[in-house]
C-alpha cells in the first residue's frame, strides 16, 4: 500500500500524519487522530452520518480519502461547540425538539444543518428539509428533526 | 392511583418535556459507541462468510491468506469448538437448529459465517478474508415458505422444514366452520409480508478484552448489557460474573440486538482462545444481509359477521420465514394471542407455523407479532366496504370499551382497563370524517384519489414473571455527601432517552433539581439483571421501580429532618433540594447538609438508622400492562406514477402516565416511520438461489425525511395499575402503524377496485408498481410470482419429490408393549422446544407418572393406555395456567403425537426411551 503524508487542520487543530491511499477520510479522522463523533453507518454515501465539513462544503467522509484532505480544514461535529460549551445553534435546536434518539445519526445531521446556515443564514424551511433528504435517522421519524428546522428558520416549531 | 397527588416535591417533572441527558454527550461527539473504543493491544475481525445458500463445504484453503500482512490467526469452527458453546433463544431455551457460531461442515444461508480472520487492522482483515478460498459443493436452496413445504431439508437432520407449529387444525371443522358457514357475511383477507432488514444506524459491534484467569470485558452494541452478560456466561457455559458487558451508546436496536448472536459470541469465544483484545464492526453490507432478518410472513384470515356487523367467528393461517438459522424457532403464537382482546370475537382458531429456510435467520423487530392487527384490521376494512358500513362503525360494534370489563379473550387473555373504543372515540372527535368524505367524492371527480384509513390496536407492554428474562427492575439512589443524587439502574437507551424520563421520576418525586441528578445505565456491573429495552418495558416496569427507591429515600430524609430539628415527619417537606420544616423556617436545611450528617455524623440520626442515605427497590409488576390506540391517516395516491403521498395522520393513543411528552412522541414516531417503510418502502428480496438482493441502501429503500410526514398526537392518560401509572409505549406505532396506512391506500384505491383483486391477497411493500397493477386493473393481486427456478447444474442433492408429511399418522396400534420407564419428551413449546424426563406408570389402562424438568416435577394420574394410545392430562403454572392434554401413539420405543395447550393451540410431542 503506498503511504502518502498529509497535513490539515480540524476543527482549529493542525495535524500531521502519514496515511495509506485506501484510508477514508472518515476512517482517519476516527482511528487516526481520534474525532470518534463522526459516524461511520453505510460507507457508501447514503445515510449521510459521517459528513463532516472540508473547507466550508458539507462532504461525506466515507467517498473522501484521506490523502484528498491534504491541506483541507475540517469541520467533524466536536468542532461546532463554542470552546466554553455553548452549543451551535443547530445543536441547540436538535436538542430542545427532541431531534435525536439514539444519537448515532445526529454528527451528520448537525454538520449538514450547520453548513446550510453557514452558507445561507436565513435558509429556509424547504432548503434545509432539502438538505435532511440526504439524511437516513431510523430512530425519530425525522419529527423532532423537522421541528429543529422551523426553529432554525424562525418558524413556530 | 393518581400519584401526582402524593408526590413530593412541588415541582412537576413528570409530564414535562424536559431536555434529555442523553443529548449533551451526543450532540457534540462524545458519546461511546462500540467502535469508539481502543484498546492497547487490540485486533480486528472480518468474517468470511458463504457466498452461496446451500451445500457442502468441500474445502477451506487458508495458505495464502495467512500469509497475508498484519493477518494473527484464522479461525475456523473447529478451532472454536475448543470452547463448546449451545445457542439460546431470548427465553434462554436451546436452539433447536444445529447452529454453531461459524458453519460446522455445510452452509445454509448467504452469508453464514464460515471463517474469521484476526488481524492488526480491519484493513488487513478484510484483504485476507478475501483470499480464503472457499469451496462448496452447491445445492438447490429452499428460499421461500412455499419451497419449505415440499423442497429438501434445510437441516438434514431433522424430520420436515417446520421449524415450529401450534394451533389445532381440527378446531377448523370441528368450531369454526359450522359458525362461518351460518354467517351471513364471511370475509377472507390474505397478506404477505416481505422480509424487513432491521437496520439500526449503528451495525452490529462488539470488543471483547481478556482479563486475568478467566474474566472478560465485553463492549457490545445491545439492549441490554446485564441480559447479555447472562446470555454470553450461559450459552459458553461460564459464571455470570466472569463477563462484564459494557454498552454505554447503542445506535438502535429494535430487537436485533435483543441477544448476543453468532458473531457476537464467536469474537467472545475468539479472545479466549487468543487471549488479546478483539473487535468486530459490522459493516452495512452484512448488517443488511446477514444479519437477523424480520417479518417475512403470509397470512390469511376469515371472519364471519351478521347483519348488523357483529363479529361471529375468525380463522387464520399464519406461516413465517424462519430462515436457516432464526435467534429462535418461532410460529408467532403472539400474533394469535393478541388478535382479538381488543374485540368482541367469539370463536377464534388457527394453525401457525415458522418454516426453516436457506436465508438469513429470523429476529425480534419492533412488535414482532405485529401481523395481528395488519390482518384484522385490513379485513376488518375490507368487510366494511363489502357490507357497506361505515369503518369506524364496524369496529364501534365489536370493540371493547371500558363498561365492557374485565372481559376474557377468546384466547384467554383477561383484560382490565384498555382503552381501544375510548381511543378511537377521541380520534374521531377530532378528526371531521364527513368533511373528508365530501373532500374525497370531490378529487375523484378530478381524477385526484384520496383515502383515509383508520385502525384501533392494543399492546402487551411490560411483561414480567411469565417468561424467563422478563422481569421485573432494581434502582439503587442515593443522595451523595455532596447533595447530589446518583441513580444505578439496569435501563438501557439505544435511543428511549431512559437516564431523562428516570431522572424526572426522581426529581419530581424527590423534590430535587433534574439537573442534580446523575442516572448510571449501560454497564451490567451496575444495578441488576433486566432485559433492557424489550417488550416496551422501561418506562413501565423501571419507571415504576424508580417511583417506589425515590419515595423510600424521600421518606428517609424527611425521618432525618424531622429527628434533627424534632419535629413530626409530616411537617418535612423536601422542595428545589432544600428540607423544609413546616413552621420553622429557620431549621430548612439543604440536602448537602443533611446528607453530610447522614454520612459523617451517624450518632445525630435517629436511633438503628443505618448511615447514609441510599435506598433500593426491585419492582415486580402485574405480568402484563396494556396500551391501546387509534390511529387515522390521510392519503393522496397519483393514479399515473403509484406513489403514495401520506398527507396527515393522528395518533390517539393511551399509553398511561407519559413521563416525557418528547420522548412518548418519538418513540410512537420512530414505530410509525418503520411501519411507513413497511407499506411503502423497505424490501430485503432473495432470488431463487438464495442470493438477498438489497446489498447497500440503493437497494433497500429507509424512509427519509420526505417520507414521513407531521405527526399529530393525542394523549389520552388512563393510569395503569402500575407503580406510577405508565403504561409501554416502544413498538406501538410499528404495530398500528402498517394497518392505518394499508387501510387509507385501499379506501383511496377502492373505485379501482380491492386492494388484493379477485384473489384478496394484497403484497408488501406497495411500490408504485403494485398500485399501478391496481389502478391498471393488471394481475390485481399485486403478488408477481417468483421466477422459475434456474439454478445451475450440477446440483448435488436433489429434493425428495413426495411433499413433507406434515403431520405423521399415529401407527397403527402394534403391540401394546410396556411403556413403563423413563422417556425423553419433547414438546414443541411457544417459547422454543422443551426437553424434560416423562416417567409412565400403566396398571391395566390406567396411566400415571410424572414429567420432570430442571425447573421441577408434574405428577399426573387419571390418564388411559389402550393399544399404545396414551391420554393423560397435566396442569401447569407456567408460562400462564393452562391444562396440558396429551394425547400420543406409542410404537416401540418411540412416541409421538400432540398436545393440547389451551389457548396455545396444539404442539408436537416426541419422546424416546431414556
Amino acid at each position: 500500500m503506498s503511504e502518502h503524508k498529509i497535513d490539515l487542520t480540524v476543527n482549529g487543530h493542525r495535524h500531521s500524519a502519514t496515511v495509506e491511499a485506501r484510508t477514508s477520510l472518515g476512517e482517519f479522522l476516527r482511528e487516526g487522530l481520534g474525532y470518534t463523533g463522526t459516524h461511520l453507518a453505510c460507507e457508501h454515501g447514503v445515510c449521510g452520518a459521517c459528513t463532516v465539513r472540508v473547507d466550508g462544503v458539507a462532504m461525506r467522509s466515507c467517498l473522501m480519502l484521506a490523502v484528498q484532505a491534504n491541506g483541507c480544514a475540517i469541520t467533524t461535529v466536536e468542532g461546532l461547540a463554542k470552546p466554553d460549551g455553548t452549543l451551535h445553534r443547530v445543536q441547540q435546536a436538535l436538542k430542545d425538539n427532541f431531534g435525536l434518539q439514539c444519537g448515532f445519526c445526529t454528527p451528520g445531521v448537525a454538520i449538514t444543518l450547520a453548513t446550510v446556515l453557514e452558507d445561507n443564514p436565513s435558509a429556509t424551511t424547504s432548503e434545509m428539509e432539502e438538505a435532511m433528504s440526504g439524511h437516513i435517522c431510523r430512530c425519530t421519524g425525522y419529527q423532532g428533526i423537522r421541528r429543529a428546522i422551523r426553529q432554525l428558520a424562525g418558524e413556530p416549531a | 392511583m393518581n400519584y401526582h397527588a402524593s408526590s413530593v416535591g412541588a415541582t412537576r417533572y413528570v409530564g414535562e418535556r424536559t431536555p434529555r441527558k442523553e443529548d449533551g454527550r451526543l450532540l457534540t461527539g462524545r458519546g461511546q459507541f462500540t467502535d469508539d473504543v481502543q484498546l492497547p493491544g487490540m485486533l480486528h475481525i472480518a468474517f468470511v462468510r458463504s457466498p452461496v445458500a446451500r451445500g457442502r463445504i468441500a474445502s477451506i484453503n487458508l495458505d495464502v491468506a495467512r500469509e497475508m500482512p498484519g493477518v494473527q490467526a484464522i479461525y475456523t469452527q473447529d478451532d472454536l469448538a475448543a470452547i463448546p458453546v449451545q445457542m439460546m433463544s431470548f427465553f434462554f431455551t436451546p436452539i433447536e437448529s444445529p447452529v454453531t457460531l461459524l458453519a460446522d461442515g455445510r452452509v445454509a444461508c448467504v452469508g453464514d459465517p464460515v471463517c474469521m480472520v484476526i488481524a492488526e487492522s480491519r484493513a488487513q482483515a478484510e484483504d485476507a478474508a478475501a483470499l480464503v478460498e472457499l469451496e462448496i459443493e452447491e445445492e438447490a436452496p429452499v428460499v421461500t415458505i412455499a419451497d419449505a413445504r415440499t423442497g429438501p431439508l434445510v437441516h438434514p437432520d431433522k424430520d420436515d422444514n417446520i421449524a415450529a407449529e401450534m394451533g389445532d387444525e381440527d378446531m377448523l371443522e370441528e368450531a369454526i366452520q359450522p359458525l362461518l358457514d351460518k354467517a351471513p357475511h364471511v370475509v377472507t383477507h390474505t397478506i404477505r409480508h416481505q422480509r424487513i432488514a432491521q437496520s439500526p444506524m449503528e451495525c452490529r459491534a462488539c470488543v471483547a478484552s481478556p482479563e486475568g484467569s478467566g474474566e472478560m470485558t465485553v463492549w457490545m452494541g445491545c439492549q441490554s448489557p446485564h441480559l447479555a452478560a447472562r446470555y454470553v456466561a450461559l450459552v459458553m457455559g461460564l459464571p455470570q460474573e466472569s463477563i462484564r458487558v459494557i454498552a454505554k451508546d447503542v445506535g438502535g436496536g429494535f430487537g436485533l440486538k435483543n441477544i448476543p448472536w453468532r458473531e457476537e459470541v464467536a469474537v467472545v469465544v475468539a479472545a479466549r482462545l487468543f487471549g488479546r483484545p478483539l473487535k468486530w464492526i459490522e459493516d452495512r453490507y452484512e448488517a443488511l444481509t446477514a444479519s437477523s432478518h424480520a417479518r417475512e410472513q403470509e397470512v390469511s384470515l376469515t371472519i364471519g359477521l351478521d347483519d348488523e356487523g357483529k363479529l361471529l367467528a375468525g380463522w387464520s393461517d399464519y406461516a413465517c420465514n424462519n430462515g436457516a438459522w432464526p435467534m429462535g424457532e418461532d410460529a408467532n403464537i403472539a400474533v394469535h394471542m393478541f388478535m382479538w382482546p381488543a374485540y368482541k370475537l367469539p370463536a377464534y382458531g388457527f394453525v401457525t407455523r415458522g418454516w426453516y429456510t436457506n436465508t438469513m435467520g429470523l429476529g425480534g423487530y419492533r412488535g414482532p407479532w405485529a401481523m395481528e392487527s395488519l390482518i384484522r384490521e385490513t379485513t376488518l376494512d375490507k368487510a366494511a366496504r363489502k357490507m357497506g358500513i361505515d369503518p369506524v362503525e364496524l369496529r364501534r360494534k365489536n370493540l371493547i370499551y371500558l363498561p365492557d370489563q374485565p372481559v376474557t379473550s377468546n384466547m384467554g387473555i383477561e383484560v382490565t382497563d384498555i382503552t381501544p373504543g375510548e381511543c378511537l372515540e377521541k380520534l374521531v372527535a377530532n378528526v371531521d370524517i364527513a368533511a373528508f368524505r365530501k373532500e374525497q367524492a370531490e378529487a375523484r371527480k378530478q381524477g385526484r384519489y384520496l383515502g383515509m384509513g383508520i385502525a384501533t390496536y392494543i399492546e402487551p407492554t411490560g411483561s414480567a414473571g411469565a417468561m424467563a428474562p422478563m422481569t421485573g427492575e432494581t434502582v439503587q439512589l442515593r443522595i451523595e455527601p455532596t447533595g447530589k443524587v446518583v441513580a444505578m439502574l439496569s435501563t438501557h437507551s439505544q435511543g428511549h432517552g431512559t437516564a431523562t424520563t428516570m431522572a424526572q421520576v426522581i426529581a419530581e418525586q424527590l423534590g430535587v433539581a433534574y439537573e442534580d441528578i446523575s442516572v448510571f445505565e449501560g454497564d451490567s456491573a451496575i444495578g441488576a439483571f433486566s432485559p433492557g429495552a424489550a417488550g416496551s418495558r422501561q418506562g413501565v416496569i423501571a419507571g415504576g421501580a424508580t417511583w417506589k427507591a425515590t419515595e423510600i429515600l424521600a421518606e428517609k430524609v424527611k425521618a432525618v429532618a424531622a429527628h434533627l430539628s424534632n419535629a413530626p415527619v409530616d411537617a418535612v417537606t423536601i422542595d428545589g433540594g432544600m428540607v423544609h420544616v413546616e413552621g420553622a423556617p429557620e431549621m430548612s436545611r439543604s440536602l448537602k447538609e443533611l446528607a453530610e450528617i447522614a454520612y459523617g455524623e451517624p450518632a445525630r440520626l435517629p436511633e438503628g438508622m443505618a448511615s447514609g442515605l441510599e435506598a433500593q427497590f426491585r419492582y415486580q409488576p402485574p405480568p402484563m400492562t396494556m396500551t391501546s390506540a387509534a390511529h387515522c391517516c390521510v392519503v393522496e395516491v397519483d393514479a399515473e406514477t403509484g406513489f403514495v403521498k401520506i398527507l396527515r395522520w393522528i395518533s390517539s393513543e393511551d399509553c398511561g402516565t407519559v413521563i416525557n411528552p418528547g420522548v412518548v412522541e418519538g418513540q410512537i414516531a420512530g414505530g410509525l416511520a418503520q411501519a411507513i417503510g413497511q407499506v411503502l418502502l423497505e424490501d430485503m428480496p432473495y432470488d431463487a438461489r438464495g442470493n438477498p438482493l438489497a446489498a447497500t441502501f440503493k437497494d433497500y429503500l429507509m424512509p427519509t425525511i420526505s417520507d414521513v410526514p407531521d405527526f399529530e398526537y393525542l394523549h389520552a392518560n388512563t393510569p395503569s395499575q402500575t407503580i406510577g401509572g405508565m403504561r409501554g409505549v416502544g413498538e406501538g406505532g410499528a404495530i398500528i402503524g402498517p394497518p392505518t396506512l394499508v387501510n387509507a391506500i385501499a379506501d383511496a384505491l377502492a373505485p379501482f377496485g380491492e386492494l388484493g383483486g379477485e384473489t384478496g391477497e394484497v403484497t408488501l411493500p406497495l411500490t408504485p408498481s403494485r398500485i399501478l397493477d391496481v389502478i391498471e386493473q393488471r394481475d390485481v393481486s399485486g403478488h408477481h410470482a417468483p421466477a422459475e427456478k434456474t439454478v445451475a447444474a450440477p446440483v448435488a442433492e436433489e429434493a425428495p419429490a413426495e411433499p413433507v408429511a406434515e403431520a405423521p399418522a399415529p401407527a397403527p396400534a402394534l403391540a401394546a408393549a410396556s411403556i413403563d420407564g423413563d422417556w425423553d419428551m419433547t414438546l414443541k413449546a411457544p417459547m422454543g422446544g422443551q426437553t424434560f424426563l416423562a416417567h409412565f406408570e400403566t396398571d391395566g389402562t390406567a396411566l400415571s407418572g410424572y414429567l420432570s424438568a430442571p425447573e421441577g416435577q408434574q405428577d399426573f394420574s387419571g390418564g388411559t393406555f389402550e393399544d399404545g394410545r396414551m391420554k393423560f392430562e397435566v396442569k401447569v403454572d407456567k408460562p400462564m395456567k393452562v391444562t396440558l392434554k396429551y394425547d400420543l401413539q406409542a410404537s416401540g420405543d418411540t412416541i409421538t403425537g400432540k398436545c393440547k395447550m389451551g389457548m396455545f393451540g396444539t404442539a408436537k410431542v416426541n419422546a424416546v426411551r431414556a
